[in-house]
């Protein structure tokens, strides 16, 4: 193996794996390297779901740069990353949400997204299986589900066309600030650039990453073909979303290719143990029988945790990990790192090559974090 | 959600030969004992057919046994959770139960072992259990031709429970060669001398019956079902037309709920100290979960975890000299009758590997370990969670499924709630 690249990418999550394409694509020579398999990491442990969200402008600039950019390969992508474009349907319970409802619709719509208001019979025509009492919803016709380690190894293999090496069961030690990886064996790799994709472990190897696990449990059903048709979200999702501190669970639903669904979700900030624990399985799966009952007789064959790689802005951080220009970190995106993987591998390597970006890149720059630098944000 | 609290000194996962013994043993011993069996039946494997009523010797005395006690059972009820310390969840027919115990017997059996080869999900192949419990549970196998094949003394159990009601054995073909054969043969007068009536009384019911060693399928054909399988002895290949196969390489253990407990496993057989005491304190496991041995095995080893979990270890002790003998059988048995190399590469590219999510062999082929191939095949994931080609990806590539997660067996959301 030769020990010089371009770029050395570590982590070969989607994120790593999106930048592994974009950089070979654009004429770089890449190597990339995990310490497991690849998609091991949260990667293989998340939903899928792109979905465009507008907590913050900058946060839909980029969900939805990226969504757009999974649209446009959607058509290359290999039947195992099992993508469908179903839709979302933002589900309120009250008239309080429906409010929100509209807000949303608005904001959508005028940014050119397709979207449509459910009044109650309308979502239940759409998802009959939902309760009777919710006041309706709002139907964003873009979003789209998809299999992610499927899609990281699909990316991997793109870029391996493209002349990129990949590693995998190869941890890296150390990141080292002239652009170089070092083994726990000695062995050095150099490269011009070192890209630190390690997600929830990216702090490992960035003083200003300041990165925290956020965990979250998930439930998958057997096949019930025809059962569902989009992927549904409460609204009540976003409070859950944002309440910074404590345990909390939203319903989220999704339709797998497959037929079986995947039925979601928890938020919990301060564990480290990555065990299915009772009470909050208990709590999300109330939670979806409030919005689903019909659920209650579907079967479970499994249910497993995964951990968000969160930022206190919720926002991911892309961009130069110090002044070197050496070491470049995209880690940091909570639950939208497949939604944004793409748009991040872009904006990265736009800012590696020196290139102009589609989207602004300034919202997402590291040194947001940096000391002195917090009450910017 | 519907739920039930129960208290009990002893509860028993299953209500095979091992837990009926074990439930006797503690029963007897003034102890409170639930048992908790997923199917229909009292009696395991073995005795499923004499359930409600036994006629052999064997489960007419266990049976009665068992109801002149106190012990309590339940069935139609899957345990699949271990959800507090000292406490098990399993799911019924309407609602769930949660039981809490002062001390756990594991009992779950074993399942047959099946070993991919082209055709092999063909309608009309099954495993040699499966048919013979469809012809115990009166299937019509009468004027049919059927091949048994695999490995283990269970092809002959198979085959004559077959040929009694009136099916046409056209071959039993048994994997491992005819030295191991009768070295395993001969040790039986002395470990366990019971399965030489058995076998005696099986081969009285298979005369002129072909019975082959180091013979295996190799291919299985048919249009809509299965006309012919393609058999082999190694240098010859040779095609027998027939209606059913009847198929199994084996029985291995359930261990998912050991597995599941943190219970210490070695070589696939749950790792046990002379009181049938597991590496956690307070769980015992006993029959084919500690080693393939077959019905004798399962009552010493469940009579000795029902004795010691009942605080006899007096009476315990004296059973661990038939036990001991019993382990060299089971010893013996998996000598005699371990798996050819041959059989790991029968499966071709298309060979579907796993069932539920339809990955082929050549998909997993792509992969160096367990976890990618898992990751991106979806093998494994789907309703069964690898328990039927767990076994096959690991007798081929080495790969072992260690990843429990509750629920054990699928159940419906309500009773995880
Ligand atoms: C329950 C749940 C649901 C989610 N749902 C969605 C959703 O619907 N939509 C969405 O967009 N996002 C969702 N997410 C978020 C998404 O999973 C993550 O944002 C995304 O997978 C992060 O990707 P990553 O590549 O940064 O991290 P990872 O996938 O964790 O990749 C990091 C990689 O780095 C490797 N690594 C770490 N340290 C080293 C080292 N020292 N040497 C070598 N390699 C190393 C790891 O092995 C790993 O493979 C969800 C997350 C959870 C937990
Ligand atoms: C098809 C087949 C044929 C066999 N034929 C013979 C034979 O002819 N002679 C012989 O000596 N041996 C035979 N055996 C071996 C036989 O398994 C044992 O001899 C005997 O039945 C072992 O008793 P056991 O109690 O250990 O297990 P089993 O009889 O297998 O009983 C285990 C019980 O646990 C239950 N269970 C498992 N998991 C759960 C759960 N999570 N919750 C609730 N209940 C659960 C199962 O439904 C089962 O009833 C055969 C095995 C198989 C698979």
């Amino acid at each position: 193996m030769r020990q010089s690249y371009d770029v050395i990418i570590v982590g070969a999550g989607i994120i790593g794996a999106s930048c592994a394409a974009e950089c070979a694509a654009s004429g770089l020579s890449v190597l990339v390297l995990d310490k497991g398999p690849i998609g091991g990491g949260v990667t293989g442990t998340c939903m899928g779901h792109i979905v465009i969200l507008d907590d913050s402008e900058a946060q839909f600039a980029l969900t939805r740069y990226s969504q757009r950019l999974w649209n446009e390969l959607a058509t290359k992508l290999p039947e195992q990353a099992e993508y469908v474009r179903c839709g979302t349907i933002w589900v309120a319970a009250d008239q309080e949400e429906m409010q929100e409802v509209h807000r949303k619709y608005k904001s959508y719509t005028e940014n050119g997204l397709e979207a449509e208001i459910l009044d109650n019979k309308a979502l239940l025509k759409a998802e009959p299986h939902l309760a009777a009492d919710l006041a309706g919803g709002l139907l964003v016709k873009q979003d789209s589900v998809i299999y992610p380690p499927a899609a990281a190894y699909y990316l991997l293999k793109q870029s391996h066309k493209n002349g990129a090496v990949v590693r995998s069961a190869s941890e890296v030690k150390a990141i080292l600030p002239e652009g170089a990886v070092g083994f726990s064996c000695g062995t050095i790799i150099t490269g011009s650039v070192v890209i630190n994709a390690c997600g929830c472990q990216a702090p490992e190897f960035s003083k200003m990453a300041p990165i925290k696990k956020r965990k979250g449990h998930l439930a998958i059903t057997e096949r019930r073909d025809g059962f569902l048709n989009h992927q549904i979200i409460e609204l009540g999702y976003l409070k859950s979303a944002h309440a910074a501190a404590g345990d909390s669970v939203a319903f989220n639903i999704q339709p797998r290719k497959t037929g079986q669904m995947l039925v979601g979700s928890s938020r919990q900030n301060d564990s480290d143990d990555p065990s299915v624990q009772h009470h909050i399985l208990s709590k999300m799966i109330k939670r979806a029988f409030k919005y689903m009952p019909d659920l209650r007789d579907v079967q479970v064959t499994r249910t497993w945790t995964g951990f968000r790689p969160a930022t206190d802005d919720k926002l991911p951080l892309i961009g130069p990990d110090g002044d070197s220009g050496k070491i470049w970190i995209a880690a940091g995106h909570e639950g939208l790192g497949i939604t944004c993987a793409l748009g991040t591998a872009k904006l990265l390597c736009d800012m590696i090559m020196n290139r102009p970006s589609e989207i602004d890149t300034k919202p997402y720059c590291p040194s947001r974090f940096a000391k002195g630098n917090t009450e910017d944000v | 959600m519907n739920e039930k609290l129960l208290e009990f000194d002893i509860a028993i996962v299953g209500a095979g030969p091992a837990s009926i013994a074990a439930a006797c043993a503690a029963s007897e011993n003034g102890k409170t004992v639930v048992m908790l069996e997923t199917s229909p039946w009292f009696g395991g494997q073995l005795w499923r057919s004499e359930f409600p009523r036994a006629k052999t010797r064997q489960a007419i005395k266990w049976f009665t046994h068992l109801s002149e006690t106190s012990a309590k059972a339940f069935l139609n009820t899957t345990v699949i959770d271990a959800p507090a310390e000292n406490t098990l969840l399993a799911e019924t027919s309407d609602g769930n139960l949660r039981v809490k115990y002062d001390k756990l017997i594991l009992a779950t059996g074993t399942r047959e072992i099946f070993l991919p080869f082209p055709g092999w999900t063909l309608p009309n192949v099954y495993g040699a259990g499966a048919m013979q419990a469809l012809a115990k549970a009166d299937w019509p196998v009468e004027g049919k031709r059927i091949a048994v094949a695999g490995s283990g003394p269970l092809l002959f159990a198979v085959a004559a429970n077959l040929r009694i009601r009136g099916a046409t054995i056209v071959l039993t073909a048994e994997q491992t060669d005819l030295m191991s054969f009768l070295k395993f043969g001969m040790k039986l007068p002395l470990l366990a001398p019971s399965k030489i009536l058995q076998a005696i009384k099986y081969q009285s019911r298979l005369i002129g019956v072909t019975y082959k060693t180091s013979c295996w399928p190799v291919e299985a054909y048919g249009s809509e079902q299965l006309e012919s399988v393609m058999f082999t002895n190694g240098k010859r290949n040779w095609k027998v037309d027939c209606d059913y196969l009847a198929c199994a390489f084996g029985l291995t253990a359930n261990l998912e709920l050991p597995r599941l407990l943190g219970c210490k496993i070695n070589h696939d057989a749950v790792f046990v100290d002379d009181f049938q005491q597991t590496s956690l304190k307070g769980v015992y496991c006993a029959g084919e979960l500690t080693g393939i041995g077959g019905i004798d095995s399962a009552l010493t080893e469940g009579q000795i975890a029902g004795l010691a979990a009942a605080g006899k270890m007096k009476q315990a002790k004296k059973l661990r000299r038939t036990r001991r003998r019993y382990n060299k059988f089971e010893k013996a048995m998996a000598k005699g009758f371990a798996l050819r190399r041959e059989l790991l590469k029968l499966a071709d590219d298309e060979t579907i590997i796993c069932r539920c999510e339809d990955v082929t062999a050549g998909q997993l082929r792509e992969f160096d370990d367990w976890k990618s191939a898992k990751l991106q095949t979806r093998c494994g994931m789907g309703p069964c969670q690898g328990r039927i080609c767990g076994c096959a990806v690991k007798e081929m590539f080495g790969w072992e499924n260690l990843s429990i997660r509750p629920p054990v067996y699928p159940a419906k959301m309500k009773n995880l709630e």
